[in-house]
């Protein structure tokens, strides 16, 4: 589990992948299998990141890996772990704040928290940025534009 | 047909609904006028085709012929496809590429949810994956929906007529057919009358808020779910396979 806590995020490289909290199991047997969560359908990481765990292993002298997508339970922004909430508003990405429940995903979110400046008056300026998994955001206060890790 | 194809040909039918409105989104990328939209085009439709990749993964493994996500979405023919018309339908401007995801998106968000439920665990589980995905397209969709129509007297006319022009191929999303009520039976899957009922319910809220006509029931265009496709769908698959068909096996 230490070795794949080093593995970055290709995308978020300041998070790890168990801070991303999508390592949902190893088993170590005759081989060592990896469960690994996919964020999202479509995450062009995903291949990337599969490689990476296999790297990584390979580097610590494990050669026989085998990693299992798992789908079910589906990933979701809730298991980000507070260290990993705490890198991202460090690098200056607002974590996503309250549980993806179904309300949240139908009305979106208000009064996002600035990462820099803490004033929760911002606004949004798009629900889509650079990656599938971010929205766009400003802050009223500060003036400094911002992402925001949304929920899913 | 028995249990065993119904499964085959209800996955292979989720991949080919995801694949063909993905790659008719994909036609638009880096086309649109505004860089959120832009976005926001691009984000959907990878959605879309990286469910498509997960049902015919699926799919590959059912027919255990040893044909991967690949094989199916470039190696096939046109009639072997068995999407909606619907989705096969030009992007056309941005009002027919929204009426167009209102339409198929309420319906769609329905099924994955009673798919959820349904008694073929891979199948549940790319449901419940996907469900996230297109609740949140359908946010944003019902809202451009509902800004078009009750926007200006331009834009309020250009919508419905998207609307009307596009009503006519809803009504084969509802029609059950040999696979459908297999799939219900033995996999305790979707009810069709009972989404529509509710998605006829919704749809009616949201053109109703969108201050526009609901079209007339008249005539509904049928074939997709049987591989007979429009003119349109030949032109769009022979650009997306050209590559593996011109040189097979090529990768990068």
């Amino acid at each position: 589990m230490s070795w794949l806590s080093a593995v970055p995020d290709p995308e978020i490289p300041v998070l790890t992948i168990t801070d991303l909290g999508i390592v949902r199991d190893v088993t170590i047997g005759e081989k060592v299998t990896v469960d690994l969560s996919p964020t999202y359908s479509g995450c062009p990481a995903t291949e990337v990141i599969e490689q990476s765990v296999i790297d990584a292993l390979q580097e610590n002298g494990v050669d026989d890996v085998v990693i299992r997508r798992v789908l079910s339970p589906a990933w979701t922004t809730d298991w980000i772990s507070a260290e990993g909430r705490n890198k991202l508003r460090e690098y200056g990405i607002a974590p996503p704040e309250h549980g993806a429940s179904k309300r949240e995903l139908l009305q979106g979110s208000h009064g996002i928290a600035c990462p820099r400046c803490d004033s929760t008056n911002t606004q949004v300026v798009s629900e889509f940025g650079s990656t599938a998994c971010k929205a766009s955001y400003k802050c009223s206060d500060c003036l400094e534009p911002f992402e925001y890790f949304k929920c899913i | 047909m028995n249990k065993e194809q119904a499964l085959l040909a209800y996955v292979t039918r989720l991949g080919d609904n995801a694949l063909v409105l993905g790659q008719r989104m994909v036609e638009v990328v880096a086309a649109y006028p505004e860089l959120e939209e832009e976005l926001a085009n691009a984000n959907f439709a990878l959605d879309f085709i990286g469910q498509a990749r997960m049902f015919y993964s699926y799919a590959g493994e059912l027919e255990g012929k040893g044909h991967d996500e690949d094989d199916f979405a470039f190696l096939r023919d046109e009639n072997e496809f068995k999407h909606f018309l619907l989705l096969e339908q030009p992007n056309g401007h941005f009002g027919d590429s929204i009426a167009k995801l209102l339409l198929f998106e309420s319906f769609y968000l329905l099924l994955l949810e009673a798919l959820t439920h349904c008694a073929d665990e891979r199948v549940a589980e790319i449901a419940v994956r996907a469900q996230k995905e297109i609740r949140y397209h359908l946010r944003h969709n019902t809202q451009w929906f509902v800004r078009l129509g009750d926007g200006t007297d331009e834009s309020h006319q250009r919508v419905q007529t998207s609307l009307d022009q596009l009503w006519q191929f809803t009504g084969e999303m509802f029609a059950p057919d040999e696979i459908d009520n297999i799939f219900e039976a033995e996999f305790d899957g979707p009810d069709l009358f009972k989404i529509r009922e509710t998605w006829q319910a919704n749809i009616a809220a949201i053109v109703a808020e969108a201050t526009l006509l609901l079209p007339d029931d008249d005539h509904m265009a049928s074939g997709g779910k049987q591989g007979r496709h429009s003119e349109h769908f030949g032109y769009m698959i022979a650009e997306m396979q050209y590559l593996q068909r011109t040189h097979a096996g090529a990768s990068w």
